[in-house]
């Protein structure tokens, strides 16, 4: 391949770097109205009365919305395809408010100052309710989140909201009691993960204002600009044809953006008030009105022969929606699905079973891994545990178990790998970390332990069956092509990797495509950069539109030359026959044809695919981390993490590794200091970056990833995923490493000095 | 959001000492808390225009002027020479560089934090805080009072012979101390400072023939589970009270151990 | 109230309120690459340099810089396409919102620190957060350029 597999430059990484005014904030029209949020002081209340008559009388004040002004009709936040299996929970003001952040007003002024001096005035009244928040009590708890008639669940996934349920189910394969019944060896352990929070620099903000159609122009920091239309179209109670959704630059999303958090408030106050209005939440609001990680209790029980093979996984994931259920019954399934399947050697059964439940804290969302970050720490560490209880290598227990290129995997629909390089990505980490001698810990000349803990993961590419890749691609004057998409580079090069792909088919310089992308009215419909979905499915939607531009520039070469286009070829430059002759033309040039198909043509210059996958292939990783403890204080710092990924084809190794990168330190933070606790009104404690601690440069160690490449065959470029799979190893691998130390386990996310500490003195007690 | 109504730098001392005197006025310093705050603010009293942003060594002592940021601390050579390193190992995982331009010695001792590195340090040294109106005070005496009306001016280190160490407890490394300690040997006695517990540093000292030196292993195990029994200790979002406690011991004995290594 | 500076060279007067914070100052002047990523001084993504040393915009009143000179990378563009072309070459800029503020502070270092080793440079840009590199490319970036220009050196 010429361009794909090459460490190009991002398209836009010039302007990044010169600090260019590309994002949604700095392209705010003057007049654009401030547009401001009155949160909810509580975890579960019903408004008796609010009063904005004083906050109006603030000079600038433009408009004051309460639940008494906008639409009845229940909506979700989530960006998802429909019918959403997340449930029509929200409006976009309630009466009730369910958790400590919730919306009570929307206030719009002419400046920051006026909008926070009447976001001070408004009068609420609280009738202040019981709240539900402990998520293993939420179950059939007396106290319901969503007690409304007009809850809508549109997809059948067991939700029932008079239960506070917002999805259930159990899945299996097998008879796992009899094969645990006969097993030589069962572990049976709880696992705990926390509400972390995505924290892209940018936080979130959009942009409104009306246009010369009359139409409502949405400018907004979202990975799913389709999907926000109809979001709002739902939420405003108008039609979708009345909306345009534009994202520019995005400054990181993580999953965060694949929820509308900001969207509805300025658009709702510029539908209202016809002027412009903005909206940027601040970092507070981000971290405590946002759309974090699903906090998730596993239980899992693990049979296995004295031998170390693995029989049988059962997994029950209790998972906390908070008060809406956006990606509630979605996320998950990835907790087992993406989990169990990585020890499918002789697995003979599997069961999989799940609630869902609603309480009174910031509701959850999507966050890079999307429930498998989750499932993969609680099987990655009761596997570790098995291989300690059986005294066995967990790398070598792991080879003789793990899921191999050609197997079928029933925990994973049943899908075969197709591409699957885990077990070289697993013997390679090994040999860099030098796992042999470094295994299980030594202790070192400061008085320190240093040990190592492994963990491996797998993910998805797309969501099969369901979600849509799109591409355009358009020849202009001189032969350059235009590429158009409605996936969302959100600094995740994108962008660049399809027109990588775009020129590989296309057979010219990558500086021959130009990229626009996303904006609804004129990309052609992707259902958006999330589910790891966008290299992968995009991916195969642009070279399927390549092929097809390809087809009809050979076509136009055959008409000037009149000959048939089966006796021509294109090479990138030219079309030409196949067999010269003489007096005739024989080649024309890229550039004339370009010319000529806009003068007197009637063939196509501009195609567009769309296409969906019916499968989901996985990516695959091993993690390696190399910790130093102090025993005496519990301190732990990361010295160095190995990392190798199978993701197929890295279609630019460079992007594909700084991914990875970057996705090991957010698993790192995940693992060791991204905290979530509550306050006594159910305010989240760690609302900001002075309390919740993501890692400095300081806090990460040295990463090194490689890959290991495999050939995905229903792939253009035999390209899986990489942007989820790489947040996955860390905590597990982690939690191992502790264990490996000091013979402490720690089962609850996430790993602190204390809770070391105290495992040593409860062991030396 | 802070609001503030009036900003002034001023031009003299008692410029600055008269318009402090009213409540909603404040004297700015690096601005870092009062930024996060939604007070109301009267008047903002700047004192950058006064020349006290330089320190001094003298023979005897060191004279830190209250606008002096904790990156010129960090990067002073005396002051570091005097405490082998201990001021700069106080203030350098404090954010960061940019933080660290602009966050002042004068707010940090002023605001008697709880978990202040720069208060540990500086206690476990012979220092006075310079008051405009009520002149020179220990700093230990000082941070045991009230916050007052008053305008420090200068943080005086008198050059006693001093070793000492410093170390803290931090989870992520930049992040706010669970733990602080600073421990050092002047005139015969060990002080060992302990702050953020998450209550503000407090000193405690060897007693007369504690510490011989003759076995310094154990006389630092003693000494830091001596000055952990002394001191009380809380819970917090960083740790609770009983693994404070528990490393406390360690840190000082440490702390120590590093101290007596420049004898 | 008029405050009258330096921004990137050029002198300035402008209309200003006590309470109006440097940063908002210099965005409303049209320096758009100064962003704001928390409330707490702990992102340093609104780093600026006011007489050279590099501090947090979102804390500093914009009246304390009257008669002062402020940088941002506006002021800062040859660098910054200099530098930043080996963050770039490691796909490290990634979603580039940190971008400005962690250039603006890693030129900081430079003129402070012409060869720092790799624990002095992980110091010196730790207020400096990134959620989407994992620092490791922005490492490499800045150890090419380092190399880079001591090469230069070497030639001339």
């Amino acid at each position: 391949m010429r361009v794909v597999n090459k460490p190009l430059r991002k398209k836009d990484a010039m302007a990044l770097v010169t600090g260019k005014p590309v994002y949604t904030g700095d392209l705010v029209g003057e007049n654009a109205l401030v547009v401001k949020i009155l949160h909810s002081p509580h975890a579960n209340a019903m408004i008796e009365d609010i009063n904005t008559s004083i906050a109006m009388k603030v000079p600038g004040i433009e408009a004051i919305y309460t639940y008494k002004d906008v639409p009845q009709k229940r909506f979700t936040m989530a960006g998802q395809t429909y019918p959403e299996p997340s449930p029509y929970d929200r409006l976009i003001l309630d009466q009730h408010v369910r958790f400590n952040g919730d919306a009570v007003a929307i206030v719009a002024g002419e400046n920051e100052k006026a909008v926070d001096k009447a976001l001070k005035l408004i009068k609420v009244k609280y009738e202040v309710l019981p709240a539900v928040d402990d998520f293993r009590t939420a179950l059939d708890n007396p106290v319901l989140v969503h007690p409304e008639e007009n809850w809508i669940a549109n997809c059948p996934v067991g939700a029932d909201n008079k239960r506070n349920l917002c999805a259930q189910e159990v899945d299996g394969n097998g008879d796992i009691d009899g094969v645990l019944a006969d097993c030589d060896i069962v572990l049976e352990r709880t696992y705990h993960t926390k509400a972390n929070s995505q924290t892209p620099m940018e936080t979130f903000r959009t942009y409104t204002y009306m246009d010369t159609y009359g139409r409502l122009n949405v400018l907004s920091s979202t990975q799913i600009v389709f999907h926000i239309r109809r979001i709002l179209g739902n939420a405003l109670d108008i039609p979708k044809s009345k909306i345009r959704v534009v994202k520019p630059r995005i400054g990181g999303g993580f999953g965060a953006k694949q929820t509308s958090v900001t969207e509805v408030f300025p658009a709702f106050v510029t539908w209202k008030t016809g002027k412009p209005a903005y909206m940027e939440f601040d970092r507070k609001e981000t971290q405590t009105a946002g759309s974090p990680r699903h906090e998730m209790e596993m239980h899992v029980r693990i049979g296995a022969m004295k031998d170390g093979r693995i029989r049988g996984i059962d997994l029950h994931t209790l998972s906390n929606t908070g008060a809406y259920g956006e990606h509630g019954p979605t996320t998950v399934g990835l907790s087992g699905h993406k989990s169990i399947p990585l020890y499918n050697k002789y697995q003979e059964a599997y069961r999989f079973s799940y609630d869902v439940v609603y309480t009174n804290v910031q509701a959850a969302g999507a966050y890079r891994g999307y429930g498998a970050t989750q499932g993969l720490f609680a099987i990655e560490t009761i596997v570790n545990e098995l291989a300690a209880e059986l005294q066995m290598d967990p790398v070598a227990l792991r080879e003789m178990n793990i899921v191999r290129e050609g197997d079928i995997m029933p925990a994973y629909y049943g899908e075969q790998t197709n591409a699957c390089a885990l077990d070289r990505c697993l013997t390679e980490t090994a040999k860099r970390m030098n796992w042999k001698e470094k295994y299980p810990c030594r202790e070192m000349e400061n008085g320190k332990i240093r040990s190592v803990g492994v963990a491996m993961a797998m993910q998805g590419s797309s969501i099969s069956n369901c979600d849509i890749g799109g591409a355009t691609i358009k020849l202009n004057d001189d032969g350059f092509y235009a590429l158009t998409i409605g996936a969302a580079d959100m600094g995740t090069g994108c962008d660049t990797v399809l027109a990588q792909m775009a020129a590989e088919v296309m057979e010219c310089d990558y500086d021959d495509i130009i990229v626009y992308g996303a904006d609804t009215d004129s990309s052609p419909y992707d259902s958006g950069s999330y589910a790891s979905s966008t290299t992968y499915l995009t991916g195969n939607a642009v070279a399927k539109a390549c092929m097809q531009l390809r087809e009809s520039i050979q076509k136009i070469g055959a008409s000037i030359m009149g000959c048939d286009v089966e006796d021509t070829e294109f090479d990138g430059k030219k079309v030409y026959r196949m067999e010269l002759e003489e007096g005739v033309v024989n080649e024309v040039s890229l550039i004339d044809i370009a010319t000529a198909s806009m003068v007197n043509n009637n063939y196509e210059t501009q195609f567009t695919a769309t296409l969906s996958s019916p499968v989901s292939p996985p990516p695959f990783m091993a993690g390696m981390a190399e910790v130093e403890i102090d025993k005496e204080t519990g301190t732990i710092r990361v010295i160095n993490y190995e990392a190798t990924v199978d993701c197929g084809t890295p279609v630019n190794p460079n992007l594909a590794r700084v991914q990875t990168e970057g996705g090991i330190a957010q698993g790192i933070g995940m693992a060791l200091y991204e905290n979530i606790t509550y306050g006594k009104h159910g305010e989240i404690l760690e609302n900001s970056f002075m309390q919740y601690k993501i890692p400095t440069r300081q806090d990460v160690g040295r990463i090194n990833v490689e890959f290991e490449a495999s050939y995905e065959p229903s792939s253009a470029f035999g390209a899986k995923s990489i942007g989820e799979v790489v947040i996955n190893t860390p905590p597990p691998a982690i939690v191992h490493a502790v264990y490996n130390a000091t013979g402490v386990w720690i089962r609850e996310l996430p790993v602190t000095p204390e809770k070391i500490l105290n495992g040593i003195k409860e062991k030396q007690s | 959001m802070l609001q503030i109504k009036q900003y002034v730098k001023v031009t003299s001392l008692d410029e600055a000492y008269e318009l402090n005197q009213k409540k909603n006025n404040v004297i700015i310093g690096g601005m870092h808390w009062l930024k996060m705050s939604s007070k109301s603010v009267g008047t903002a009293i700047d004192l950058s225009g006064l020349g006290l942003d330089e320190i001094v060594e003298t023979d005897d002592a060191f004279e830190i002027g209250c606008m002096v940021s904790l990156r010129q601390l960090e990067k002073h050579e005396g002051l570091n020479y005097y405490t082998s390193g201990a001021v700069r190992d106080a203030v350098k995982d404090i954010v960061g560089i940019q933080f660290r331009n602009t966050a002042t010695i004068g707010g940090s001792i002023f605001g008697r934090y709880g978990f202040s590195d720069v208060l540990t340090v500086f206690m476990a040294m012979d220092t006075y805080v310079v008051c405009h109106k009520a002149g020179e005070i220990s700093l230990r005496e000082y941070a045991g009072k009230k916050a007052d009306r008053d305008i420090i001016v200068k943080i005086v280190v008198r050059k006693r012979p001093v070793q000492m160490a410093y170390v803290a407890q931090r989870h992520a490394r930049t992040d706010f101390p669970t733990l602080t300690c600073a421990v050092s040997y002047m005139d015969g006695t060990w002080n060992a400072v302990v702050g953020a517990r998450p209550l503000k540093a407090e000193i405690v000292s060897s007693d007369k023939n504690m510490i011989s030196g003759e076995d310094p292993v154990t006389e630092a195990e003693d000494f830091g589970a001596y000055v952990a029994g002394k001191l009380t200790f809380g819970s917090n979002m960083r740790g609770s009270a009983e693994y404070r406690k528990q490393i406390a011991a360690v840190l000082v004995r440490r702390a120590m151990l590093a101290a007596g290594k420049d004898a | 109230m008029e405050l009258k500076f330096i921004l990137n060279g050029k002198k300035i007067v402008t209309e200003i309120e006590a309470d109006s914070l440097l940063i908002d100052v210099v965005r409303d002047l049209g320096c758009l690459s100064v962003k704001r990523g928390c409330e707490s001084s702990n992102c340093g993504l609104c780093t600026v340099f006011v007489n050279e040393k590099p501090v947090l915009s979102c804390s500093v009143l914009a009246a304390r810089v009257e008669g002062q000179n402020v940088t941002t990378l506006e002021g800062l563009q040859e660098e910054a396409a200099d530098f930043g072309a080996f963050i770039a070459d490691q796909g490290a800029e990634q979603c580039g919102f940190c971008n400005p503020g962690f250039i603006m502070n890693a030129i900081a270092m430079f003129r402070e620190n012409p060869h720092p080793d790799d624990e002095e440079i992980l110091a010196y840009l730790s207020g400096n957060l990134c959620r989407c590199s994992g620092y490791e490319g922005q490492l490499r970036g800045i150890k090419a350029y380092l190399e880079f220009k001591d090469s230069q050196k070497g030639e001339a």
